[in-house]
């Protein structure tokens, strides 16, 4: 009764003025993993963002067309980029070379600047597990909420959606999508994808999560449609749409801020899983999945072309996770989240 | 208590159901998708793609489609393989699902025992240095992409390090009958792959479980009867928080044995279900994709329906309701 | 127990939840301690068998039981004690039973730890209590997890389990807030037998005058950590003489009574940071006068006071309360 948590409580009414949207993210800012790992994921998306500055103002490669016939400065002597494999057969792509400007990571089995790959895969990587969480995010909350809101036969839809997508494992479903829309694209009426566009990962990525965000937000919203400020609200006449924006919305909004970054590390691991796979992202376009991928022939000889992608995603996804865990501390202690995929 | 499980296998028997259209429907369905072209590839004439069409049947309604895969899968058993035509479909999945039990069971083994031991650790020492060196493991072990850690492992051991895991074999798969210790030694690396991922959840879910059970008002009970801490910790809270530790170790052994092991599988070159299912989808096999799935759902449905039980067995409160 | 005083350093600054707390209990007396939510009984209490686990509380002050000193024991030292010697009831049954094992297995863990005997023996006297808390059927309700039982039904369970190793001190925390009120009065009446029977000495801590009334031998008020009066129950409840005590003797309806509605205490209790360095029940109290600035001590002998109003003024104030009722 008297703990120390209904001590602090009570104070922060007293004080009164502040928001709890203020002091959450006040106590988010005080929590120092959480901020090293947003300063990594800084880092990261800043990186990336200068992808194009290295590659044309630093080391002057196009990471993007095969580079077979290329050579390269070492030590004053020009090194061909691919040479022949010491197993007497076939080419091996020249190692790290260490010098920040060229080459820093070697070269992929195509001849091409593993580090300006790395930096432009990061771009596509963070563009499709930020978008499809954001569009997982919003869709499960719009679904979640009108689903726990209205009841009823909207209710029973939403749950059964929810049901069958949840009873699939993720990576199957994920799968059976990209396998079908990779080649064919998707037509819906007048909409037409075309089948290396990127918005079909995002789309594929973003739908097989979202009952693991909607699931939580129907729950929430039941429970508070069942509350006394909602029904007070629903007597006074309020209409569905103010009560949603104006009482539901605010309740539900801190497990979706909780959700959010774990939702971008899960949607990072599956599009490399399924870039693993060969069903990600198309070539032109590359993402940390599909370079580790490429680089999975040299394991053994070049492993750095297949190990840098993979620590850049486990270091992302990591930070994420920390940053996901300051989220729920400061917002929302009792969120629960089913970890993995 | 008839009804409860009338009921239940009622809704098993339409999750199932809805998951086998669903996939059918993805195939065969999907806006602007042909199967045909699938089935025959990027740059095929029209003419082959004609008789492809004519060869599976193709141009005939879909729910006949649908039904007569069904019968041929469940009813007549003898359903084929579009790719390599004359295989049988069933004998693949029974040959496939003991590779997958191996996997998942020894991971499981391994997963449970890190995971518990770790979040149990991690919260009897809350404040102390080894709570968030526990934690950032957790961490650390969520956030690593399975078949990347799989190369990983795979590399190091076969190069780096390989004067000293010389013992290990190759990748593959020695069946348990055949030698039991080339089995295990087989499976070793994928095990503890697959675990890593498994034991970073349940470590950092149990203590989470296990902090919030420590401010529950039966511990301060606990307490003054006089209970060591430990105890308290062990007997009390673990109790309590196991059930949910248990419904979500059920799901997700269900979906593992059911083919969600995948990526572990096609990384270490283990031919189970996982890898059956992966490589139908890349070849469009439907056949085999509508069995490996039906299978799948199979399994969590099961495991969802076992996991019902399991809480009714570890909290009383739902045996009451029940 | 001295001077104890328990603080909290919170963000917003320290908070004092105890603040100079005397309080001594005979053997086989049961002394009271009121005061309104938040007032830091509860606190108190908690801290005397160390119960009070928050890494930025500070406890300071001295506990002295059966001779020997007990603050600050270490949980080792304490364990013989908690449940042993010293038992304790806790406001909520509904929360306060483990509700994943039976009630009999709850009690035979506590019996276990604080004695030699074997299971079957201690199952014995688990159905033995709980028979004599009034639970019927206890042989076969030993068995029965803590959800199977009512509210009441519960906290018999827990009356037993503090009941189990013979307590020489019970302390009862809000033992019948959260129950109806029939069955608050079955469970106030069941420890006053068990207090004849037993022979424990009970601290009671309630917001409930009645209870005290009821139950009480001694009685201390409490007022945001500090205590403002403390005496024989008889003492305070006939004549009391602080105002917050008037003010919670008035809070509590009597059958019979005339008056239409409720007294209750003008305002709420403040927030534990903004205790003024007076008395601080001043910005309350109906009476504060410029000496108010100044903090009370507790004056008296056998009843203890901490106000300023001199006996006269107290007087005049009863007496113009009671002409103008």
């Amino acid at each position: 009764m008297a703990s120390s948590t209904t001590t602090t409580s009570t104070t922060t009414t007293a004080k009164g003025s502040e928001s709890p949207w203020r002091s959450s993210l006040r106590q988010l800012r005080r929590n120092r993993a959480s901020m090293a790992a947003l300063g990594l994921l800084m880092f990261m998306v800043v990186a990336s963002l200068l992808a194009p500055v290295y590659a044309h103002l630093v080391a002057h490669v196009n990471p993007f067309p095969a580079n077979v016939e290329g050579t390269v400065m070492l030590g004053g002597k020009s090194v061909p980029v691919l040479q022949p494999s010491s197993a007497g057969f076939g080419v091996t792509p020249i190692g790290p070379t260490w010098h920040f400007s060229t080459y820093f990571l070697g070269a992929d089995p195509q001849g091409r600047d593993v580090f300006a790959r790395l930096l432009y895969g990061g771009r596509i990587s963070l563009l499709i597990s930020i978008s499809s969480a954001v569009i997982c995010c919003v869709v499960a909350a719009v679904l979640g909420m009108a689903g726990g809101y209205f009841g009823g036969a909207i209710d029973w839809v939403v749950s059964r959606v929810f049901d069958i997508v949840w009873a699939f494992p993720v990576y199957l479903l994920a799968i059976c999508l990209s396998v079908i829309l990779l080649t064919s694209g998707l037509n819906l009426g007048f909409i037409h994808i075309a089948p290396g566009s990127l918005i079909l990962p995002i789309l594929i990525i973003a739908s097989v999560y979202i009952p693991y965000v909607g699931r939580p937000v129907r729950g929430i919203v039941m429970t508070l449609r069942e509350r006394e400020f909602i029904q007070a609200a629903v007597g006074s006449g309020a209409s569905d749409w103010r009560i949603l924006r104006k009482e539901i919305w605010p309740n539900v909004a801190p497990t979706i801020m909780v959700f959010f970054p774990m939702m971008v590390a899960f949607d990072m691991l599956t599009e490399s899983a399924l870039s693993f796979l060969g069903v990600g992202v198309q070539p032109p376009n590359a993402t940390w999945g599909t370079i580790s991928n490429d680089g999975l022939q040299l394991l053994y000889t070049r492993p750095w072309v297949s190990i840098a992608p993979g620590i850049c995603i486990v270091l992302t996804c990591a930070a994420l996770n920390l940053l996901g865990d300051g989220a729920r501390d400061a917002f929302d202690p009792k969120a629960k989240l089913r970890g993995g995929a | 208590m008839l009804t409860f499980v009338v009921r239940r296998l009622v809704s098993a028997i339409l999750v199932m159901f809805s998951i086998s259209v669903m996939v059918f429907l993805i195939f065969f369905a999907t806006p602007g998708v042909n199967p045909a072209a699938r089935i025959a590839g990027r740059s095929a004439s029209p003419q082959v793609l004609a008789q492809v069409s004519a060869e599976f049947g193709l141009n005939r309604p879909l729910p006949v489609r649908y039904g007569l895969m069904m019968w041929h899968l469940f009813v007549k058993q003898d359903l084929t393989s579009y790719v390599n035509i004359g295989v049988r479909v069933i004998p693949q999945i029974t040959g496939a699902a003991p590779v997958t039990l191996s996997l998942v069971l020894g991971a499981a083994v391994i997963w449970l025992i890190v995971g518990v031991l770790g979040g149990l650790v991690a919260a009897a020492n809350r404040g102390k240095w080894i709570d968030p060196l526990i934690m950032f493991g957790g961490i650390a072990a969520v956030s690593i992409p399975v078949f990347w850690l799989g190369q990983v492992v795979g590399l190091l051991t076969q190069t780096k390090f390989h004067s000293v895991f010389r013992w290990l074999p190759g990748s593959g798969y020695v069946s348990f009958s055949q030698s039991p210790g080339q089995w295990a030694l087989h499976l070793l690396l994928p095990w503890l792959t697959l675990a890593t991922l498994y034991a970073g959840v349940y470590a950092r879910v149990l203590r989470a479980e296990l902090v919030n059970a420590m401010n529950e008002d039966y511990v301060r009970t606990a307490r003054a009867k006089g209970l060591s801490e430990r105890r308290i910790l062990v007997r009390h809270a673990l109790r309590c928080s196991l059930i949910s530790v248990v419904s979500l170790f059920g799901l997700d052994f269900g979906s593992l044995v059911g083919g969600a092991a995948l990526l572990t599988e096609v990384v270490f070159g283990l031919p189970g279900i996982g890898m059956l299912t992966d490589t139908s989808l890349q070849n469009l096999d439907l056949p085999v994709i509508m069995a490996c799935v039906m299978y799948g759902a199979f399994f969590i449905v099961v495991a969802s329906a076992v996991v019902d039980v399991l809480y009714a067995v570890l909290d009383p409160r739902v045996r009451v309701v029940k | 127990m001295r001077d104890l005083s328990v603080s909290f350093a919170t963000r917003q600054g320290l908070v004092r939840a105890v603040d100079g707390l005397n309080l001594e209990v005979g053997p086989g007396e049961v002394v009271g301690i009121v005061g309104e939510s938040g007032s830091g009984k509860s606190v108190a209490m908690y801290s005397v068998l160390g119960l009070v686990r928050d890494a930025n509380a500070s406890i300071t002050g001295s506990v002295t039981f059966e001779g020997s000193e007990i603050l600050g024991l270490s949980d080792k030292a304490m364990q013989p004690l908690r449940g042993g010697r010293i038992g304790m009831i806790f406001q909520d049954p509904m929360t306060a039973l483990t509700p994943v094992f039976t009630v009999g297995w709850q009690i035979v863990e506590q019996i276990r730890q604080h004695t030699d005997m074997t299971k079957a023996q201690a199952k014995d006297r688990a159905i033995e209590l709980l028979a004599e808390v009034g639970i019927p059927d206890a042989r076969r309700r030993v068995d029965s997890f803590p959800h199977e039982f009512s509210g009441g039904m519960r906290q018999r369970v827990v009356i037993a389990m503090a009941l189990s190793c013979n307590p020489r001190l019970l302390i009862a925390d809000e033992p019948t807030t959260a129950l109806d009120v029939t069955t608050q009065a079955q469970i106030l009446e069941l420890m006053g037998r068990l207090r004849d029977t037993h022979g424990s000495s009970i601290v009671i801590i309630t917001h409930d005058m009645g209870v005290i009334a009821e139950m009480a031998d001694r009685v201390t008020v409490m007022y945001a950590g500090r205590p403002v009066e403390s005496g024989p129950e008889t003492d305070v409840v006939r004549a009391p003489r602080h105002p917050y005590t008037w003010g919670l003797l008035g809070a509590v309806p009597r059958l019979g009574q005339r008056s239409d509605r409720l007294a209750t205490i003008p305002g709420n209790v403040m927030s534990p940071l903004d205790v003024p360095e007076g008395c601080a029940f001043a910005p309350r109290c109906e009476y504060a006068m410029p000496a108010c600035e100044r903090r009370p001590v507790m004056t008296g002998d056998r009843h203890e006071h901490a106000c300023w109003l001199s006996p006269e003024q107290r007087v005049a104030i009863r007496a113009s309360v009671e002409s103008r009722s």
